[in-house]
């Protein structure tokens, strides 16, 4: 029987609550969002905080939605909302591809956006698609709020710029003209952790990309992002061949590891396939821009 | 700490450790064994009953979390008779039961209560899908026997029957 360790738990009522409760209790204290990687860390025992600060009540931080040219995501924002949400699919189908492959529909339903980015899995599914997508975080602290680029803040596995006493409150992508995205996973199963993953966004410009953003995930890439292999696709054709040159330059500066998911080897191979297949269908999209929201689709897309 | 949880439509107030998780608070305090405390890592979903009207694994939210909310079990799907006391004789299956029954939903039994409870919900937000929705909605969760092809039917077999219906001919809406 796996039960956390005694705790101090308290109830937020709003985000200033939160923080208030933050300053008060200190370093060892934990928001508790959906739970759903935290609460089996303390049934392990392997984290143990002293207190549980439950900001589920907390409404204004639940909410997608279009402002400023931007989308924004709350932090308390459920994975089962966000794919559900056709905005979000329409601007950024990798949002659907990523969350449809999100554990499972269950765990979906309770787990929020902005737990899965604090708890700063290296094989986390959002990390490595809101650095394709160049989105900033936005952490509200004592002082007030700032906002710092997804590829800033991760500083190492299970580790984010997030210090005590603050909070994230909510996620925003810049929407551009032109873009397209897609993201493709490999796992061994319905809800396993992906053996590998890649997310791509591309900004096109007619026949050419403009500009695009490269993630990976679970093979070891600073801040999830396949720099070399962007920088190689700025001002590009948009074509096979290009697809093909970024996702062996992806797979030459992976650094993935040997585990029970798999040799390293085949997850750099994986990189450099799914990098390709990302790049593909995210191109495809951004050249078939209106009406290719994928809300409630089938979790099988083939067509798109 | 105190906390109050609708559970099934009745409020029951308890003192209990922050750290307690909501399958052993409905089991072990409020003595509501049909959802099963299966492999406590948020895997099976033997455990899944609804956070007001969401399924969650209930092995992964903590009691605390649903201090001032609405949790539904397995216990809740019937009807109850009316002339025996809510002891749940004399009434009525959910469609969804009756159809676990009339297609060999269940082998051993232990993934049953959680299967029902995302069926229902499933069903309630799309009344009648496809064997592929059915089996993305219960992919979170495992029937050990491995009997999912008969799972698969007994959800559409719910889809095709009313409540009511199953039983007396006679459509209850």
């Amino acid at each position: 029987m796996q039960v956390p360790a005694y705790v101090e738990y308290e109830k937020a009522t709003s985000v200033e609550h939160a923080l208030a409760l933050l300053a008060r209790f200190g370093p060892e204290a934990r928001i508790l969002a959906g739970g759903h990687s935290l609460i089996p860390m303390m049934k392990l025992r392997l984290v143990q905080p002293e207190t549980l600060i439950d900001i589920n009540g907390l409404g204004e931080l639940s909410y997608i939605g279009v402002t400023g040219g931007e989308l924004r995501i709350g932090a308390l924002t459920r994975h089962a909302q966000l794919l559900d949400s056709v905005i979000a699919g329409q601007h950024f189908a990798i949002l659907h591809d990523a969350e449809r492959v999100i554990a499972d529909p269950v765990v979906r339903n309770w787990g929020t956006i902005g737990g899965s980015l604090c708890q700063a899995d290296p094989s986390e599914d959002l990390s490595a698609t809101f650095a394709a997508l160049k989105a900033s975080m936005i952490i509200r602290g004592p002082d007030g709020s700032r906002t710092v680029s997804a590829r800033e803040f991760h500083t190492g596995p299970y580790e984010t710029v997030v210090a005590p006493g603050e909070l994230l409150t909510e996620i925003s992508i810049a929407i551009r003209p032109g873009c397209g995205s897609a993201y493709e996973k490999v796992g061994r199963r319905v809800g396993d952790w992906p053996i590998a993953a890649a997310a791509a966004v591309v900004w096109l410009d007619g026949e050419t990309i403009a500009e695009a953003g490269l993630g990976l995930t679970a093979v070891g890439v600073r801040h999830f992002a396949a720099a070399e292999a962007e920088d190689f696709l700025s001002g590009a054709p948009a074509a096979e061949e290009t697809f093909a040159e970024a996702g062996r330059i992806a797979a030459e500066h992976c650094n993935p590891v040997s585990d029970q998911r798999g040799p390293a080897d085949y997850k750099r191979h994986l990189a450099g396939e799914l990098t390709v297949r990302a790049l593909r269908r995210a191109v495809r999209r951004a050249k078939t821009p209106n009406g290719r929201g994928t809300a409630n689709r089938p979790f099988h897309d083939p067509g798109n | 700490m105190q906390i109050t949880v609708n559970v099934n439509g009745t409020d029951y107030a308890r003192e209990v450790e922050a750290r307690l998780l909501l399958i052993h608070f409905l089991r072990d305090d409020l003595g509501l064994t049909g959802s099963h405390w299966g492999c406590d890592t948020s895997n099976c979903g033997a455990c899944v009953v609804w956070l007001d009207d969401t399924p969650v694994k209930s092995c992964t939210v903590l009691a605390a979390m649903a201090d001032g909310h609405r949790v539904r079990t397995v216990e809740d799907l019937a009807v109850k008779g009316a002339t025996e006391g809510g002891t749940g004789r004399g009434g009525q299956l959910d469609p969804v039961q009756q159809g676990f029954a009339e297609c060999h939903g269940l082998q051993c039994g232990f993934c049953t209560p959680g299967m029902m409870m995302t069926s229902r919900w499933l069903l309630d937000h799309n009344p009648d899908p496809s064997a592929e929705e059915i089996r993305e909605a219960l992919s979170g969760q495992i029937c050990r026997c491995t009997g999912y092809e008969n799972i698969v039917r007994s959800v559409l077999w719910a889809s095709k029957h009313a409540r009511a219906s199953a039983a007396t001919g006679e459509a209850d809406e």
